[in-house]
């Protein structure tokens, strides 16, 4: 009879344990109340026949227990019965099943007044696309992305140039009004998530796909990718700002538009050479960096990473960490530079720069580490050659000292968990994989075998050695 | 005349066959190795499953560990990770599940219970075990190429299956998409075999609906998988040549990390609908046969027909008619037409009913019973109290609105897990106990059957029904970490190792079913031929176990259908198949013993 038993209080303690469980929706932020309420109506129809089924199946098992002096009845079928529970069933199953298709009725069915933006998902973060002035999407076809152009944009038709770029995993969207949002990917299928929406669908390359919600409540909402996209997956984040018309409306005015992304002129690195004088104290003249002052060499770094660091320390982004105290030394300097044309145009300079030869300081086993890098180079290359598309900056030719304070500092969130630092947050939830200080040093040491451009391969060679 | 049985008859039609020629083999090799006796290649289908369903089992353990203490295991890399979900997913569905019903059980029980001396086509049979190892070898030697195996998911959904950024595409990929192929070729070979012989090979008497529930399940899920299967043969060969030769069936035109690809507007969708034409189907391929098997043992142990036998075979039938016509339920939010939301959620809905028929009668053929609590009735018990929640939390997924939110969740993963994991694994243990005596002459140790239990029923139950709430959180699946995630409490990691203390402790004790296993094929207590005192055919064989060719010098005729259990009137509580009625032993009139 201990089945009953065990029945019986694995039947309580599910009860129980969805009335007292902490972990439930999220608080809502948009229109689909109406999916709640579907989930709510499931709950109570399958609870109620979890409950009466289990009672029953208990109840026989009590019953008709063994008894060796009696004898089950026997009766092959029972025809009223069977149609009794047939019908019941049917009634039930019918009852969960029409007002889902009512809700999925106003799902499918887009609003008119509804205003829309598009969603781009690629390995592995967000960018966003409003249609502008004129309302109209401008064409976009695969084959033109280019670094340039990321979001692969049609230049030559009309309703490109106006349509508004937002090229960071955060958005801001107006509350109280209804939104269509037009999905597409450039690689693989994402699937745009957030929580509090409900909502949720595919995003594919080579289609446009959609659905729509209405905002309602006004705060900050994780966007999470919810369809398997490969290794980066899970480090897939973005924002949605939930906010009032005005604060839309100046945070929308700020965003470039196509059209004034192409017509920016080529950041100037002469200009940047001129800017670079107060960066010499520390990282030398050629860019070479300086140990004693944990500067690290930036000789023939990729402009756009430079850039992209430069902006987070300008902005407080990295730098104002209480732990992080050769980041908060950099953070005066990068405020020095006055606005995004002078951070280009100093990043462009440091880019012609020439790479200087990296001594390696940091042992550890390269084989073992080797194991470990494989995960990195999905976003840093094979070769360690950096992949501005996933925003994975070049490891090879970076000092190895530098590599080792920035991944504790990723790995303790000193580095990359600040609100704003969008890229960084990847970085920290991707660095939880090196769980000790030998992974650190290993993986540290596999990169110094990485031949960075303009490195010899004879360098290469010494970090190989060293890792004994 | 008293009451001897349902259907029961005096008359069974003349042979229409000759008797079957078997090849009797002399040599150790021939017996056991190379053998053509379905026994014997069932049961080299159920170890080299279990092998590689340990092999899956151990990678579960290595999830369960990075989920349960996240960053505290250095070979737990975002890569491996997805590597191990991708191969544990895949190994459990097909190579073990789908292999040990079909190709296990399938193999053991059709000739057996239908009264045939072997499978139809012996030749192929052994055929088609040996092309299953080979690609169950194939599988396995993706572990040990470079980059390892693929880590694109069970569903292997391409681009990203065969895209830069997965891991695996170096060739673990490959071996993956080879290895599928082999398997469908080599079920092919077995699965036709299963029907022919269902068709052709019963024994006098034996009429359709004279088989046991075991046979029509393991039937339907065969025909099933031989109009399924194909669908994910041609998908896999599909994306091999995508990946080989550049075509671009289902790569569109895109991008791989920074680089333009040669792909051009092909349709990831696509193969969707071709993975999920076989996926739906593959679902009920491994709960067919677990629903009949439960419904005999159920009957066998509380000593009682099974309740509407004539319904029970008309659901199964439903069920797997209706399994080909809700495949899009996996794809709500793929990105298809999302008209298709109204038509694929009513026909999901649609098959809850015939399935809540199948539990009900269940329920019904334990009330009125005369219950033994033995180790198949409690595993057959513990499968109806699973499968109900698993069955229900369906009814959250099917409909299309709801499953908006939960789907990709953990709920998924709660659902499918207790649903067609846990629930048809309770019915192979609750196989695998009523059945050993018959296929080693020995009964399974009680004890370490009671431990191994208890552990399992209610370990797994904790394990996979809090994960349900994990969706309702919005828990994401395939998650290597969550960092820090807004919607995401610290009570949620406080969970996650809780249920991998519960999965561990679940793994440890499968070790302790493999020890009995074995200790009781050597030392357990002698069974005899009929030890549940059963009336199906293959507790009727003249050896224990039967020996090849199954039966003595004579085929068994049938009088009646197999579930005589407690027939009013009669002296004992079964009534074997093989048994005319005028042979029934009667109670005198008026003495107890006749019903309730």
């Amino acid at each position: 009879m201990a089945i009953a038993l065990v029945l019986m209080l694995l039947l309580v303690g599910t009860v129980l344990f969805h009335f007292l469980s902490p972990w439930n929706l999220t608080p809502l932020a948009s229109n689909w109340g109406a999916i709640d309420n579907t989930i709510l109506i499931t709950f109570w129809v399958t609870g109620f026949v979890f409950v009466v089924v289990n009672l029953f199946l208990v109840y026989a098992i009590i019953r008709y227990r063994y008894n060796a002096a009696r004898r089950s009845s026997y009766e092959p079928e029972n025809k009223s019965l069977e149609l009794w529970l047939t019908g019941i069933t049917t009634v039930g199953i019918a009852a969960l099943l029409a007002p889902g298709l009512v809700v999925w009725g106003s799902f499918v069915t887009v609003p008119d007044d509804a205003h829309e933006f598009e969603v781009i998902g690629q390995q592995w973060h967000w960018s966003f696309r409003f249609p502008g002035e004129d309302g109209e999407f401008g064409a976009v076809d695969p084959r033109l992305i280019t670094e340039d152009n990321p979001f692969g944009l049609d230049p030559d038709d009309p309703n490109s140039l106006d349509d508004v770029l937002v090229q960071s995993p955060v958005v801001l969207l107006p509350i109280d009004r209804p939104v269509k949002v037009l999905m597409r990917s450039t690689d693989v299928i994402h699937n745009f998530k957030v929580a509090n929406f409900r909502a949720k669908m595919d995003l594919l390359a080579g289609q446009v796909t959609y659905m729509w919600l209405t905002p309602t409540r006004e705060g900050e909402y994780d966007v999470i990718c919810a369809q398997l996209c490969g290794v980066g997956h899970f480090a897939m984040r973005g924002r949605v700002e939930i906010v009032q018309q005005e604060v839309f409306d100046e945070w929308f005015a700020r965003q470039p538009t196509f059209g004034e992304l192409q017509a920016r002129a080529a950041p100037d690195p002469v200009a940047g050479e001129q800017l670079y004088a107060t960066c010499i104290a520390c990282h030398g003249s050629g860019g070479e960096g300086n140990r004693d002052l944990n500067s690290p060499a930036i000789a023939g770094m990729d402009a756009w990473s430079v850039a992209r660091q430069l902006k987070n320390f300008r902005s407080g982004a990295r730098g104002t960490h209480s732990e992080d105290i050769y980041g908060q030394q950099m953070r005066p300097f990068a405020t020095l530079l006055a606005d995004e044309d002078a951070i280009r145009n100093v990043a462009a300079y440091i880019e012609t720069l020439s790479p200087v030869r990296i001594e390696p300081t940091v042992a550890g086993d390269a084989r073992r580490g080797e194991r470990l890098y494989r995960t990195c180079a999905n976003c840093h290359g094979r070769d360690g050659q950096g992949i501005r598309a996933v925003n994975g900056p070049a490891l090879a030719g970076v000092d190895d000292w530098y590599h080792v304070t920035q991944l504790a500092n990723f790995r303790e969130g000193v580095r990359g968990r600040h609100h704003e630092d969008m890229y960084g947050n990847q970085m920290v939830d991707m660095a939880q994989m090196l769980v000790s200080e030998r992974d650190v040093r290993d993986v540290v040491a596999y990169i110094n075998t990485l031949a960075a451009p303009g490195r010899t391969m004879a360098t290469a060679q010494l970090g190989a050695q060293g890792d004994d | 005349m008293a009451h001897t049985g349902h259907d029961a008859t005096s008359y069974a039609p003349p042979a229409e066959l000759p008797e079957m020629e078997l090849a009797h083999p002399k040599t150790f090799i021939g017996k056991y190795i190379w053998s053509q006796d379905a026994k014997v290649i069932a049961i080299q289908y159920a170890i080299t499953a279990t092998a590689i369903g340990f092999v899956a089992l151990v990678l579960s353990i290595l999830i369960r560990l990075q989920l349960g203490f996240p960053g505290t295991f250095s070979f737990m890399t975002p890569e491996t990770y997805l590597q191990h979900v991708s191969m544990h997913g895949m190994i459990m569905v097909i190579y073990l599940l789908t292999a040990l019903f079909l190709g296990g059980f399938g193999n053991y029980l059709i000739p057996l219970m239908c009264g045939a001396r072997d499978m139809v086509f012996p030749y192929l049979n052994m055929l088609s075990y040996w092309v299953y190892l080979l690609a169950v070898l194939v599988l396995a030697a993706s572990f040990f190429v470079p980059g390892g195996p693929t880590g694109a998911g069970w569903t292997l959904y391409p681009p990203q299956a065969i895209s830069p950024g997965t891991p695996g595409i170096d060739g673990g990929i490959i071996l993956m998409l080879a290895s599928l192929a082999l398997f469908i070729i080599g079920f092919t070979m077995g699965g036709l075999n299963y029907i022919v012989t269902v068709l052709q090979a019963r024994t006098r008497g034996m009429t359709l609906m004279r088989l046991p529930l075991t046979i029509w399940g393991i039937f339907m899920a065969t025909v099933l998988a031989m109009l399924a299967f194909p669908a994910l043969l041609v998908a896999a060969l599909m994306m091999l040549m995508d990946l080989l030769v550049g075509t671009s069936f289902f790569m569109p035109t895109m991008m791989a990390l920074g680089e333009q690809t040669g792909y051009q507007d092909g349709s990831p969708l696509l193969f969707q609908h071709l993975f999920w034409f076989f996926g739906h189907p593959e679902v009920y391929i491994v709960a067919l046969p677990a629903f009949g098997i439960v419904s005999d043992i159920l009957a066998t142990h509380a000593r009682r027909n099974i309740f509407g036998y004539r319904m029970m075979v008309w659901a199964l039938v439903a069920i797997g008619g209706l399994s080909f016509v809700v495949w899009a339920h996996h794809m709500y939010v793929s990105g298809m037409n999302p008209y298709f939301g109204f038509l694929f959620a009513t026909t999901t809905l649609i098959i809850a009913v015939p399935t809540a028929i199948k539990v009900y009668n269940w329920v019904l053929t334990l009330w009125r019973g005369n219950i033994q609590l033995t180790l198949p009735m409690l595993f057959s018990i513990a499968f109806i109290f699973t499968f109900i929640n698993g069955g229900l939390s369906g009814l959250f997924l099917g409909n299309v609105t709801v499953d908006v939110p939960l789907a990709d969740t953990y709920f998924v993963v709660g659902h499918f897990h207790m649903v067609m994991a846990v629930a048809p694994i309770m019915v192979v243990f609750a196989a695998i106990y009523h059945w050993f005596p018959k296929i080693t002459g020995r009964m399974l140790h009680s004890g370490m059957g009671h431990v191994h239990f208890w552990v399992t029923f209610i370990g797994t139950y904790a394990i996979y029904y809090p994960m349900h709430y994990l969706g309702f959180a919005g828990v994401p699946r395939r998650y290597y970490a969550y960092g820090e995630t807004g919607f995401i409490p610290e009570s949620v990691v406080t969970l996650n190792s809780a249920i991998t203390i519960a999965a561990v402790v679940v793994s440890l004790v499968q070790i302790l079913f493999i020890y009995n296993l074995v200790w009781s094929t050597f030392r357990g207590r002698e069974a005899g031929p009929n030890p549940w005192k059963a009336t199906t055919l293959e507790w009727q064989t003249e050896h224990t176990p039967p020996r090849h060719g199954n039966f003595g010098k004579e085929l068994p005729v049938v009088y009646r259908w197999p579930y005589d259990y407690s027939v009013p009137g009669a002296k004992d509580d079964f009534i074997p198949q093989n048994v005319p009625p005028e042979q029934v032993e009667m109670l005198p009139e008026g003495a107890v013993g006749a019903g309730r």
